[in-house]
């Protein structure tokens, strides 16, 4: 008999388990761990006891408040950190869609006839991202971005046979290690590289569109080179820039990734995250991770299943395109969610407002005696600042006035500072900023 | 007099929700939110070839998206809607509690690239999430950067690789050992890894045959990957002795910790000789499915490996906390610091069960899983379901059909004669069921696993387990009702064949043979 008080996420009593017992012909809750040699039973774990729910709120609460973020009084003054996590703006339907918990507490849809809340909604997913991209097909998702690059990368070494990744320099650090942690397990080669360092050994090059610093690439560029030299182009790009931006598909890109985390979900310290991964109807095969088909069921109606499920780890195991199982498809319901509520002229809207108001912020702060802008290219919604100190000592300044000023990138960029401004930053704050930054030189 | 009669109900067609997408349902010039006017003046804009003018997004009101979501949601079955017994899934209750607590602003507003010193709350519920995971599996360091299982197994086995490599001595092994029984993201990773998958077979008890372990164990061998208990539900016996052959010849052992809910508690995996842990923070510590993730995969090692684990590890000094590097990482998994709202939520979880209740979540979810094992096995006086390995099973049980081909201890797979699980399955809806997993593990013909979980009463597997009796008797006496369920779902069974000759994977104009 299990001596333990009662608790919430346990209905049975001891009259439920005495019953149960009786029924497997056993006396005790430990005649069924009989399979556990004696020498390697506990009596338990060496972990605190239960909190009651209001004392579990109350310690977590507490730990929450001990980050401090925009909103509150220490940092009231806006945030404009971006560098692969983004605030952007979530429409209060996203909230309340992915509260449903037929949604969040169903898993992967196996049973497609009981399933087809999930289903229909990958589906659209899909559907969204091939529009938003460009491209001919899409998959329901991936862990996030960067690995959504890794991905593609050794998803590229298959269909080239080559064993070389090229990946341009101006790539987020992160998704560069990414790409390494994944490439190691094959012994694939990965180059960092600048123009002209592309050869007939690489089975991509994966280009940031915009790129790291905030930047906009030469695509047209980047893609004569890497089909010249027979590898195929990876664009990682940002999908709230393709409500405004040419997108991959119009500079023939072979594959485009992108992190979609800024599609109705909060930055949440970093996860999770989605990875938004699409390409060319030719290499639909190779493709990782779930893919949602439409079809019909015996009565004709419209219906939709997982499917091309022979690339999938269940089903081919060692042979598998990609180890993947399960993803984040509750974050591409967020995703999807947010597209339908912002909709066509909404993502436009959106990607504009970054625009010029990152354009605004960027202007003000050039003309400050002291920064200048460290590239001159064209740039969508975050910027980089070549600073008359340390950036560091700015931020720790901006801080103390509320601001967080953006990310320290002095090790790429002597005194350079990444700022973003998305539409949840207001003139004000765009200007406080700027104030901010004069005062603190 | 004319008769009417009264049993003639006329129904408007259901409309064929799947048909229309927002795509579909589209209009120019709704709009779902209300975004601000520009308030500063208009930049220039780049060249034109940077920009697009095309963007087909679909166009709704906000009460539209509402309504579809709505209605999509209402054909979906989760937890919240009833039984889900899904195998090696651990489909237990998501409390409530945790989503709010995930959902804090201090939580969900914290950028990852903020100064640590502003962030401390979020590094303090990661490095107890670290020290709770490292005592419930008696392992000594944690990194819960992996974004799912897989990518917990893929960092384990990138580990088992790069120790190997900086350990010549214990052998340049190219080979892991996987069970038959393995979930299909063992030898996917392995594979991964460029290591050769060599399968080891189950003996006619459903644990490791040892026998065939050892012949296959060389110095070639760089480590096996074993589910414990397995995907049979089934607690080897034999564990320490495995772990000492292996270690024998250099290798090492890692384990798949998705069945962690069978024995928290009564056991851990660090005193059973394994060297690599994987968790799936979304089966056995609670956070939700999401309808296929997100979860998190958090990797536990000994202490010799720990300078090997995915980036970052959470290190405290005192009173404060920091992201750390460990010194031979075997890097990055995802861009930042893992599924940080999946890790806030299992942490909730844990410091609501506390000690004692972890260890009857456990003890619950064997005996739920015994009970069911119990009432549905055939017996003398009781037509029932198969029951492959004649012995008590953990926190799931895997049955096959009263006239199941069995497939005998060694034999390759064949065709199953008479009921198939699919039909029961299906039929199982029907009755208000998700059904268990099918067809999984291989080393079962027309296999049904069935995981309860310790969130299920008494009274919800007494429902579940009559009408496992009662289609068992349908078959006998109605087969045909079985072979063409569903009948009362939301939509009947799919042409998943068409599906894959026909692929048809995103939304299509009427023009390009869509909707009409």
């Amino acid at each position: 008999m299990t001596a333990s008080s009662p608790h919430p996420y346990i209905p049975n009593t001891d009259d439920d388990r005495r019953a149960m017992l009786d029924a497997a012909g056993v006396a005790t809750a430990d005649d069924l761990f009989a399979d556990i040699p004696p020498d390697l039973r506990i009596d338990g774990l060496d972990l605190p006891q239960a909190l009651s729910e209001q004392e579990l709120v109350r310690e977590m609460a507490a730990l929450a408040g001990r980050n401090q973020v925009p909103g509150d009084g220490v940092a009231s003054g806006g945030c404009f950190l971006g560098a692969g996590a983004y605030r952007h703006f979530i429409p209060s339907v996203v909230g309340h869609v992915i509260a449903r918990s037929e949604f969040f507490t169903a898993y992967t849809p196996y049973q497609p006839e009981i399933s087809q809340g999930t289903l229909q909604t990958m589906f659209e997913l899909q559907s969204m991202v091939c529009e938003l991209t460009g491209m001919d097909v899409a998959n329901a998702g991936l862990y996030d971005g960067a690995s959504a690059l890794a991905e593609s990368c050794l998803m590229t070494c298959n269909v080239t046979g080559r064993s070389r990744i090229a990946l341009l320099d101006s790539l987020h650090p992160h998704y560069a290690a990414v790409v390494r942690t994944y490439a190691q397990g094959r012994g694939l080669a990965v180059d960092v590289v600048t123009d002209g360092d592309l050869t007939e050994e690489h089975a991509c090059l994966a280009v940031q569109h915009p790129n790291f610093f905030g930047h906009l690439e030469d695509v047209w560029a980047h893609e004569s080179a890497a089909h010249a030299a027979g590898a195929l182009l990876i664009a990682v790009v940002d999908p709230i820039s393709l409500g405004m931006l040419a997108p991959p598909g119009h500079y023939a890109a072979d594959i485009a990734v992108a992190e979609g985390q800024g599609l109705g979900s909060p930055v949440s310290f970093g996860g999770p995250y989605l990875g938004l991964f699409a390409c060319r109807q030719q290499y639909l095969r190779q493709m990782p991770g779930r893919i949602v088909g439409r079809t019909t069921d015996l009565d004709g109606r419209t219906g939709y299943v997982l499917t091309m499920q022979t690339r999938e780890q269940h089903i081919r195991r060692e042979r598998a395109t990609s180890n993947i199982c399960t993803s984040q498809q509750l974050v591409g319901l967020t995703a999807t969610v947010y597209m339908a509520a912002v909709g066509k002229h909404g993502l436009r809207q959106v990607a504009e407002t970054c625009y010029h108001r990152a354009h605004y912020a960027a202007e003000r702060i050039a003309a400050l005696p002291g920064y200048s802008l460290a590239f001159q290219t064209p740039f969508f919604k975050e910027f980089t600042v070549r600073c008359p100190t340390p950036p560091a000592q700015l931020l720790a300044r901006l801080l103390e006035g509320g601001i967080i000023g953006g990310l320290d990138v002095g090790d790429q960029v002597e005194n350079g500072l990444l700022i973003c401004v998305t539409e949840v930053n207001t003139r004000d704050e765009i200007d406080r900023l700027v104030e901010a930054l004069e005062a603190a030189r | 007099m004319t008769m009417v009669d009264h049993n003639i109900r006329v129904k408007p067609a259901r409309p064929d929700i799947g048909a229309r997408l927002t795509f579909d349902l589209s209009r120019p010039g709704r709009i779902g939110v209300l975004l601000p006017k520009p308030d500063v003046p208009p930049a220039e804009l780049p060249e034109a070839r940077f920009l697009r003018t095309d963007l087909n997004l679909p166009e709704l009101s906000q009460n539209q998206v509402v309504r579809y979501f709505l209605a999509l949601s209402r054909l979906n079955y989760g937890v919240d809607t009833g039984f889900y017994p899904l195998g090696s899934c651990t489909m237990k209750y998501n409390p409530r509690v945790n989503e709010d607590i995930g959902g804090l602003p201090g939580f969900t507003l914290a950028h990852p690239l903020q100064p640590q010193a502003a962030i401390q709350g979020a590094l303090v519920v990661m490095f107890r999430l670290q020290q709770a995971l490292a005592s419930i599996t008696g392992m000594d360091a944690v990194s819960l950067a992996p974004a799912a299982g897989a990518q917990g197994e893929l960092c384990g086995m990138l580990i088992v690789k790069a120790y190997l490599e900086d350990h010549p001595e214990r052998g340049r092994g190219r080979k892991v050992l996987i069970p038959d029984s393995a979930h299909g993201t063992n030898p996917a990773t392995a594979a991964m890894c460029g290591f050769e998958v060599v399968t080891i077979p189950s003996d006619r008890d459903g644990n490791t045959d040892i026998e065939a372990l050892g012949s296959a164990l060389d110095n070639g061998v760089a480590a096996m990957m074993l589910t414990l208990p397995s995907t049979l539900g089934l607690f080897d016996p034999n564990i320490q002795r495995i772990a000492e052959m292996l270690h024998r010849h250099g290798a090492l052992l890692y384990g798949d910790g998705a069945n962690q809910n069978a024995f928290l508690g009564r056991a851990r995996f660090g005193d059973m000789g394994f060297d690599i842990v994987h968790l799936n923070l979304h089966k056995t510590f609670s956070t939700p499915h999401g309808g296929g993730g997100p979860g998190a995969g958090p990797v536990c090692v000994k202490a010799e490996l720990a300078p090997y684990l995915p980036a970052p590890v959470v290190e405290a000094n005192g009173d404060s906390y920091r992201l750390a590097t460990p010194e031979r990482t075997i890097g990055r998994t995802t861009a930042f610091h893992g599924s940080f709202g999946v890790l806030v939520r299992a942490l909730a979880y844990i410091r609501s069960l506390g000690a004692e209740g972890l260890r009857a979540v456990s003890d619950n979810a064997v005996i739920n899983a015994n009970y069911v094992l119990a009432r549905l096995r055939a017996g003398p006086g009781q037509a029932g379901y198969q029951l492959p390995y004649d012995r008590p099973c953990m926190h799931e049980v895997v049955l096959s059909p009263p006239k199941a081909g069995q497939r005998p201890y060694g034999r390759p797979p064949g065709r199953a004669k008479g009921v198939k699980t699919l039909d029961i399955a299906k039929r199982l809806i029907d009755y208000g069921f998700h059904p268990p997993t099918i067809y999984f593990p291989l080393i079962v013909d027309e296999a049904l696993m069935v995981e309860p979980t310790e969130s299920e009463s008494k009274e919800a597997l007494d429902a579940f387990c009559d009408a496992m009796l009662a289609i068992a008797r349908e078959v006998e006496e109605d087969p045909d009702v079985v072979r063409a369920a569903p009948h009362d779902a939301p939509l009947r069974r799919l042409d998943e064949a068409t599906a894959a000759r026909k692929p048809y994977l995103r939304w299509r104009a009427p023009a390009q043979g869509g909707n009409v």
